[in-house]
């Protein structure tokens, strides 16, 4: 049974841990508006949600044998490793930066908003298991 | 718990804007500036904006890599009883365009409202997540 708790809750602990990294990266996009060169990042959610909730690694995992502590190491650190992307500018600007404004704060507020969604979904969760467990 | 980094790049974001600001107030006091302590017109100033180390996540905030004198001509005013003026009339005026700096004004204090926004909402998510639970 409280395997069975933990896979309900592995699920929003993941999205969770992904719209924290994901409001970052959208913040850092807002932040450097004015950057020059800056390009804005974001990342595939829905991919990268199944990539962890999957238990087969996928071959973007495989790794270089480090023979040396000089080597670099080929595994991505982060959260999202290396599924950043980059996004396509609509309205390229002279100065290289590639931040729309417009689009990167709505994704903002929808990251935000769904950040808020999958809290109220584990409240819900707990408040279903308490009410289980008090048996009224 | 990386929601704290969002204050942490919406703070450099809003340091790095104000020091804008700062030096768009220094230009538009300075626009009339014909000499100053070393005998030279006004000079405009401008900020460089650089991005700062990305952290694990990808995530960078800004900083303001330095401050650059504008290297536009001077301005010539014809103006033949100033006490500075050269042996032609004329008076080397700041180039400091007065348009141009409060187009920039605008765009830092929007900019400015864009990082405050950003904490606050980040600031609500925080406080929903300690009601986990509850």
């Amino acid at each position: 049974m409280i395997n069975k708790l933990d896979k309900e809750l592995n699920y929003h602990h993941n999205a969770l841990s992904l719209r924290v990294a994901r409001q970052e990266l959208l913040s850092s996009n807002v932040a450097n508006a004015d950057t020059p060169n800056f390009k804005a990042k974001d990342v595939d959610f829905a991919n990268i949600l199944n990539e962890r909730l999957s238990s087969t690694p996928s071959l973007k995992k495989v790794n270089i044998n480090t023979t040396s502590a000089m080597h670099i190491n080929s595994a991505a650190s982060g959260t999202f490793g290396d599924n950043i992307l980059y996004r396509v500018p609509l309205q390229p600007s002279v100065d290289g930066n590639t931040v729309d404004m417009d689009m990167e704060r709505t994704r903002f507020a929808d990251n935000a908003i769904k950040y808020d969604a999958s809290i109220t979904f584990i409240n819900n969760e707990f408040r279903n298991l308490t009410s289980a467990m008090l048996e009224r | 718990m990386s929601l704290f980094n969002v204050f942490g790049i919406a703070s450099s974001a809003m340091s790095a804007q104000s020091q804008r600001l700062n030096v768009v107030a220094s230009n538009l006091s300075n626009a009339d500036s014909v000499t100053s302590s070393t005998g030279e017109p006004y000079r405009g100033r401008q900020v460089v904006f650089s991005t700062l180390q990305a952290d694990a996540n990808g995530a960078s905030g800004v900083k303001v890599a330095g401050i650059v004198h504008d290297p536009s001509p001077m301005r010539q005013v014809f103006e033949p009883k100033h006490p500075l003026a050269d042996k032609n009339g004329y008076v080397t005026m700041p180039n400091v365009n007065v348009v141009d700096e409060m187009v920039n004004m605008m765009s830092a204090s929007r900019s400015y409202q864009n990082s405050v926004d950003m904490m606050n909402t980040t600031k609500s998510l925080l406080q929903k997540t300690l009601t986990i639970g509850q």
